[in-house]
């Protein structure tokens, strides 16, 4: 007689390609440690994580969207438009300062929560492919940023507001925590909850994750209304690291940056394949990469060159497994 | 007796204006127009848009050979900048050198797409993400970080700024683009099969077609139009612009689209293009003119807004065709 075992859980054996990220930061670091004087300091750590915060909350959205095999480019553009309406809102004198800056917090987000979901609607109800349906918003967001604020460079000083980008809790920084934060939340989110199950099934297989009752389109439209909402954080985060808001600038290539690193992360652009961990290795990964290239002296141009090569390089190693 | 399923579908009554849509939009702007600005009709427009615009036309056919593959070509923004500062370097040597240098730099960037895509077997879209920071990188690196002038005592700057027949140049080249590349897409084996291959990949390479040649042939063919932009770039504004060309990647696939091709491969029209990239750029056009009225005053901003709205209503109106097309 035959029973039918559960069969054990087996880990999959230890493999280069799906560490891929995870390795080449290691080495990464190791290369400095030896090479870089001081590069094991508090100070240094504090850089590099600053700078990856904003490429990593984006990405945490990126990372959902592109799990059900989709593409969000308009998260730079999302970014502009909420770093142009929180100036509105905590400079406005009808408001007040304390008032103006709670709604500062809140409001550039919803709208640019709202923002995903029209993302979402697009490619849901009228099965616009995502590239193009987000690319509508890219063209059209950074627009609707330039006539907010007239084009123009906003300066300004608002401790209350610029805290996001300055102040430090522990000697770490607020957006750095923030970082954390949600990366520990997205992936509990991914990894225990229901909605993160819809989510890989529905990059394995939509027509089978469909036929099995997994909720397919809403899925899909919350993804995109997570990009949009993490989107506008990080917009906010950017003008108060900066003081000032410029909506030609805020978010620029940020759509290459965070596709950039889900993919050396890990996560496969055509679905079956998401991690939430690989897209922060990824992000770190690269901003390390620009960092020590600057410390060793390679001009700046020399050093994009290289990360070209190494991201697409990244991207091949892990493809190679299949 | 079993009867074969009818294959000759019904013609869709939405079918008959799928792609065409760009192009009454653009009949009734242009009309418009011409009713309401004065000099909109007049030669000195047309020639300044056109000597203008046939950039982003060139780097629509390329992009229009790609999307009919199912691919993309993230780099064309980036290669056309690289390739003006390669022919603004080169223009000292003669205005051939200067074309030779910024195409075959274009040529060079989209063999490396077509390689590394037909090769590693990944996504167009990260490979072309990689060679649109890499080309940007080799702009930057060339230039030294600044514009570079072109030679001003040779011909080169005729490139951009001079007429022939009456015509500006790079109105001739788009011209001579569009003489080669019509038929290319539609009478040769290479046109078909990069259809094919957009169309159902696995059937084309087991019907024995030379799917990674042709794949291959279009990223060179785009990467050579972006080239020749740079060239006509450098050209006219007596500069190689390391950091121009910024999101024209996306214009173009944006206009590509308007026109008309589907972005999922399988079908390609150089027509609908040129008509889709008129359209976008024409926008800017009407803006200036109704700004020079001095009724009403439109912030040049609202031209992406305007821009991305058009893009919204072509994709909404190709996605309720689309669900009624079998």
């Amino acid at each position: 007689m035959t029973s039918i075992a559960t069969p054990p859980r087996t880990r999959a054996p230890f493999s280069v390609h799906r560490h891929a990220a995870l390795i080449a930061l290691i080495a990464l670091i190791l290369f400095n440690i030896v090479t870089t004087p001081r590069f094991l300091t508090v100070a240094t750590l504090n850089i590099n994580l600053t700078q990856t915060a904003t490429i990593v909350i984006v990405g945490i959205g990126m990372t959902f969207v592109i799990a059900t095999r989709g593409i969000d480019l308009s998260v730079g553009s999302l970014m502009a438009i909420s770093g142009a309406i929180a100036p509105m809102l905590f400079l406005n004198p009808t408001l007040g300062p304390s008032i103006g800056t709670a709604l500062a917090f809140i409001l550039p987000v919803l709208a640019t929560g709202l923002l995903g979901a029209f993302n979402g609607l697009l490619v849901t109800r009228f099965s616009v492919q995502p590239i193009i349906a987000t690319l509508v918003l890219f063209i059209a967001g950074r627009g609707i940023a330039q006539v907010i604020s007239g084009g123009q460079l906003i300066n300004f000083t608002q401790s209350n507001f610029t805290a996001l980008g300055s102040a430090r809790v522990l000697g770490i920084s607020v957006q750095v925590l923030v970082m954390l934060v949600l990366l520990a939340v997205a992936v509990f989110v991914l990894t225990r909850t229901l909605f993160g199950r819809y989510v890989t099934a529905v990059g394995g297989n939509p027509e089978a994750a469909r036929l099995s009752g997994v909720p397919v389109n809403r899925t899909r439209m919350l993804v995109y209304v997570i990009s949009g909402l993490l989107s506008g954080l990080a917009g906010l985060i950017v003008i108060a690291i900066n003081n000032s808001s410029d909506s030609n600038l805020v978010g620029q290539n940020m759509e290459l940056d965070a596709i950039a690193a889900v993919a050396v992360g890990g996560t496969a652009l055509n679905g079956g394949r998401v991690t939430m961990i690989g897209t922060l290795l990824g992000a770190l990964f690269i901003q390390l990469l620009r960092y020590t290239l600057l410390v060793k002296g390679v001009p700046d141009a020399a050093a994009i060159v290289i990360k070209a090569a190494v991201i697409i390089a990244a991207v091949a190693l892990q493809y190679r497994r299949r | 007796m079993t009867a074969l399923p009818n294959t000759t579908a019904r013609p869709n009554p939405l079918h008959l204006f799928r792609g065409q849509g760009a192009m009454i939009a653009l009949i009734v702007l242009v009309i418009f127009s011409a009713f309401r600005y004065e000099g909109f009709f007049s030669l000195y427009n047309a020639s300044s848009f056109f000597r203008y615009n046939s950039m982003f036309l060139l780097i629509g056919i390329g992009m229009t050979f790609v999307i009919g593959t199912g691919g993309i070509d993230l780099s064309v923004g980036s290669t056309a900048a690289m390739s003006s500062v390669l022919a603004a370097l080169a223009s000292p040597h003669g205005a051939i050198a200067g074309v030779l240098a910024g195409v075959l730099g274009g040529l060079v960037i989209g063999v490396i797409n077509g390689v590394l895509i037909t090769r590693l077997r990944i996504e167009p879209f990260i490979i072309t993400l990689g060679t649109f920071l890499g080309a940007r990188g080799v702009a930057q690196l060339a230039s030294g970080q600044a514009a570079v002038s072109v030679d001003s005592s040779g011909n080169f700057a005729q490139l951009g700024q001079g007429d022939v027949f009456g015509l500006p140049v790079p109105l001739v080249l788009l011209l001579l683009a569009l003489l080669i590349c019509v038929p290319l897409l539609r009478a040769t084996r290479f046109g078909r099969t990069a259809l094919s291959v957009g169309d159902n990949e696995d059937a084309a390479r087991l019907m024995g077609l030379q799917v990674d040649r042709t794949k291959l042939g279009v990223y060179a063919l785009s990467g050579l139009l972006a080239g020749l932009a740079g060239v006509i770039l450098a050209a006219q504004f007596g500069a190689g612009q390391p950091t121009e060309g910024i999101g024209w990647e996306l214009t173009a696939i944006a206009g590509v689209v308007v026109g008309g091709t589907l972005l999922s491969g399988g079908r390609g029209s150089l027509l609908g293009t040129m008509v889709g990239v008129t359209l976008l750029g024409l926008i800017f056009n009407v803006l200036n003119f109704e700004n020079g009225k001095g009724v009403i005053s439109i912030d040049v901003f609202w031209q992406n807004v305007i821009r991305g709205v058009f893009l919204l209503v072509v994709v909404l109106l190709q996605s309720r065709s689309a669900r009624h097309t079998p």
